[in-house]
Formats: structure tokens, C-alpha cells, sequence
């Protein structure tokens, strides 16, 4: 009875300095084998310096569905950004 | 949902797609988007798969360690790039196994063009030069079709893609500079490996059923014959470079349209080779579905000793 190989999230820092980001997914046994997954798949060329695997079931993900409410609030709210408030023409640097 | 909020859902989602906006997978879709979807991307996944089997046959037979690397790493490409695109395909809530047994039972399609028999290494330099050619032609424009992770892959292939094609041309070069029974050979391959590779562009349009819903969805910008001209425009002075004549009387450049005019199509040798009649058909399913047979006790021996490590570590913790 065979069991498939579960999904795994593959992040990959592409140089120092820089966040890792989403590169793709892949399958594998458990977490040292997608890691060297990963290194195969997806930095072949010195794409990166640093991987971080999640298997796919730990995401929590948002709903689409949901992004009015998520995500329409912030719209109104312009005061949140620096182009809302009055300076006078003398303040240079601010 | 009533048939006119699904109708409503419809037109938001064209009108996004019109608007170049990219559709993530958890994003609502129509089921038809959904499956063209998954029958594309598994199709060109597949194709990826499959086409490691004609140009794996010559890496043990490489003539130098040069060409064994290059060829190596380029099967070695193929095979991600059929892993980025397996794993693109599943986001759209299709499971590799199904992918897979959707491939070895013969459901699924995969390009044409892996039918063929690769029987000299002239091969590899016309596979190259020619079957990654004329996917470079059909990918570069499906970095920008409008499911997200499909375009996302397609940029990561493209990228590589061109390595491909290069080598390729090198071999054919060399062989083309060498003694005349290794240009003669170069030759052969171009032969055999030309009307394949027309084809491999897709049914002429008047026969393509899909290109009017597809260039909609930005799964295609270019219609099938457009995107030939293209490849032969380009490929034809290619073959001048290497002196090679292209297996073609009809072939011939018009001034007034500044394309070549070509010669017809076999379509009666394409639909052949779809529907199973090629070359090396059998061959290929069978080497595919023995690997993956063969390869069973290795994947679940691995899934076994994950998890009597997990049970291990669960263990010391209580
Ligand atoms: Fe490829
Ligand atoms: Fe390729």
C-alpha cells in the first residue's frame, strides 16, 4: 500500500540582504529530502543562498472571497499616509 | 449559485482577464477555465517528462565530456521544468498521481514531436537546435498568460530554455565543420527532425478547435500557423550558417510578404502520430511507465523511514 509524498512550500533567499521569497512547490518524503529537492528543482543556477521548506498543509491562507473585508478598510484611510497633512511651503525636509 | 450570478461571476472574471490582471488559484473560475487549464499545463508537463526519454538515450554515448555535461544538464532542465509545471497544474486541485496516471494510461497527450527515434548523436544537435527552437516560439509568449503560477513557471523555463537550443546548434555546427560523412550526418537530422518540428506547432488554424477561447485567456497570442512562419523565418538563414538544406523544394523566400513560403504539411503523418501510430509511441509510454513502476519501492521506502522518524520524534517528546 502506497502512500504519495506530501507537498512541500519552497522559499529561497536569492542573496544576502534579500527576504526569501515563494519560489514554488514540490513533493517530497519529509522535510531534508524536499530540502534537497529544492536545491535541485529550483536553484540549478545559483539562484540562491539560503532555502526554507513548509509542507503545504501548515499554510493558512486567506479566502479571496474575503478581500473586501480584508483589505477595502484601508482604502479610506488616506490619513495613513504622509501626503495627507498640510506643511507650509518653508518646511523643505520632512 | 443561480445560472445568473455564475454569468455575472463570468463576465468580473473575462473583464479581469481583459484588463491583464492574473487569476491566483484560489481565486473563483469557471470550471472550463479550470480544466483547459489543467489539460494544458499537464499536457506541456508531461511533454517535458517524456521528452527526457529520446535525448536521455545519448548521455552514456556522448562523444565528449563537454557534450555529456551539456546534455546532462539539459535533460537535467527538463526535468524541472516538468516539476514547475506538474506543480503549477496542481494548484488548480488536480493531484500528481492523478497527472501521472492520467500520462501512463494513455488519457493524456504529450508532444508529438518525442515519437521519433533519436538514432545518431546528429540528433541531439537537431533536437536542440529545432524541438527546444520551436518551444522557445510557443513559451515565450505564455509568460505572460493570465493564470498566475502557469505564467510563473513559464518565466523560469524560458529562462533556461535558451541554453537548449544553443547547444544544439553547437553540435550541429561542429558536425557541419567536420569530415563529410560527419556533415552528411548533420544533414540526415535535419531530414528527419524538420516536418516534425513544423508540426509540433499545432494543426494548421482551420483545424485548431481551442485558439479562439485560448487567445482570450492569453493561453495562446499567436495562432498555430503564425507562430510556424515565425519558426521558419528564423530558423531558415540559421541553416545557411551551417550549410545545411532544408528538406524542403517548396521552400522558397517572398519578397512581397518578407516570409518563406513553404511546402505542404503531412497532417496525415501528425494526426497518425497523435493518435498512437508513431514511431516510437509504445516505447516511450512503456520506458515512462517501467520507470515509474520500478521507482515505487524507493518512494515508499522513503515515506516509511519519514515516517518512523516523525513517530521517533513524537516519542521522545511525551
Ligand atoms: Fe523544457
Ligand atoms: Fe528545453
Amino acid at each position: 500500500m502506497s502512500k504519495n509524498w506530501p507537498l512541500w512550500e519552497i522559499f529561497v533567499r536569492s542573496k544576502n540582504g534579500l527576504e526569501h521569497r515563494h519560489f514554488g512547490s514540490l513533493h517530497a518524503a519529509d522535510a531534508e529530502m524536499a530540502l534537497a529537492n529544492a536545491r535541485d528543482v529550483y536553484t540549478r543556477r545559483s539562484e540562491g543562498v539560503s532555502i526554507w521548506v513548509v509542507e503545504s498543509k501548515h499554510i493558512t491562507a486567506s479566502n479571496p472571497a474575503d478581500n473586501g473585508e480584508l483589505f477595502e478598510p484601508a482604502q479610506d484611510k488616506v490619513y495613513r499616509h504622509p501626503t495627507f497633512y498640510d506643511l507650509p511651503d518653508e518646511v523643505k525636509h520632512m | 449559485m443561480s445560472e445568473k450570478e455564475i454569468k455575472s461571476l463570468e463576465e468580473i472574471f473575462e473583464a479581469r482577464i481583459a484588463r491583464d490582471e492574473k487569476i491566483e488559484p484560489k481565486d473563483w473560475m469557471p470550471e472550463k477555465y479550470r480544466k483547459t487549464h489543467i489539460r494544458q499545463i499537464s499536457q506541456h508537463a508531461h511533454s517535458e517528462i517524456v521528452g527526457m526519454l529520446p535525448e536521455g538515450n545519448w548521455i552514456t554515448r556522448a562523444p565528449s565530456l563537454r557534450r555529456k555535461a551539456a546534455l546532462l544538464a539539459k535533460v537535467q532542465d527538463e526535468a524541472g521544468h516538468g516539476l514547475y509545471l506538474y506543480a503549477a497544474c496542481e494548484t488548480l486541485g488536480v493531484s500528481r498521481d492523478e497527472l501521472f496516471e492520467q500520462l501512463h494510461s494513455g488519457k493524456a497527450k504529450y508532444s508529438s514531436i518525442f515519437n521519433y527515434p533519436t538514432i545518431t548523436w546528429a540528433d541531439m544537435g537537431a533536437i536542440g537546435w529545432l524541438v527546444d527552437g520551436a518551444a522557445i516560439i510557443n513559451q515565450v509568449p505564455l509568460c505572460n498568460t493570465s493564470f498566475g503560477p502557469y505564467a510563473r513557471a513559464m518565466v523560469r523555463v524560458c529562462k533556461e530554455e535558451s541554453f537548449h537550443q544553443r547547444q544544439g546548434f553547437e553540435i550541429m555546427l561542429k558536425l557541419c565543420n567536420g569530415t563529410p560523412e560527419q556533415k552528411e550526418m548533420a544533414q540526415d537530422a535535419l531530414n528527419r527532425w524538420w516536418w516534425p518540428s513544423l508540426m509540433m506547432l499545432g494543426p494548421t488554424d482551420a483545424e485548431s478547435i481551442h485558439t479562439e477561447q485560448s487567445m482570450k485567456w492569453k493561453l495562446k497570442r499567436k495562432t498555430n500557423d503564425e507562430l510556424r512562419q515565425q519558426f521558419i523565418d528564423q530558423t531558415v538563414p540559421q541553416a545557411d550558417v551551417l550549410g545545411l538544406t532544408i528538406p524542403d523544394p517548396d521552400l522558397k523566400w517572398n519578397e512581397e510578404t518578407g516570409h518563406y513560403d513553404f511546402g505542404e504539411i503531412d497532417w496525415d503523418e501528425f494526426w497518425q502520430v497523435v493518435k498512437g501510430h508513431g514511431p516510437c509511441n509504445k516505447k516511450r509510454m512503456k520506458d515512462r511507465v517501467s520507470a515509474w513502476e520500478n521507482g515505487a519501492w524507493v518512494r515508499d521506502a522513503a515515506m516509511a523511514y519519514a515516517e518512523k522518524q516523525e513517530n521517533k520524534k513524537v516519542a521522545k517528546a511525551s
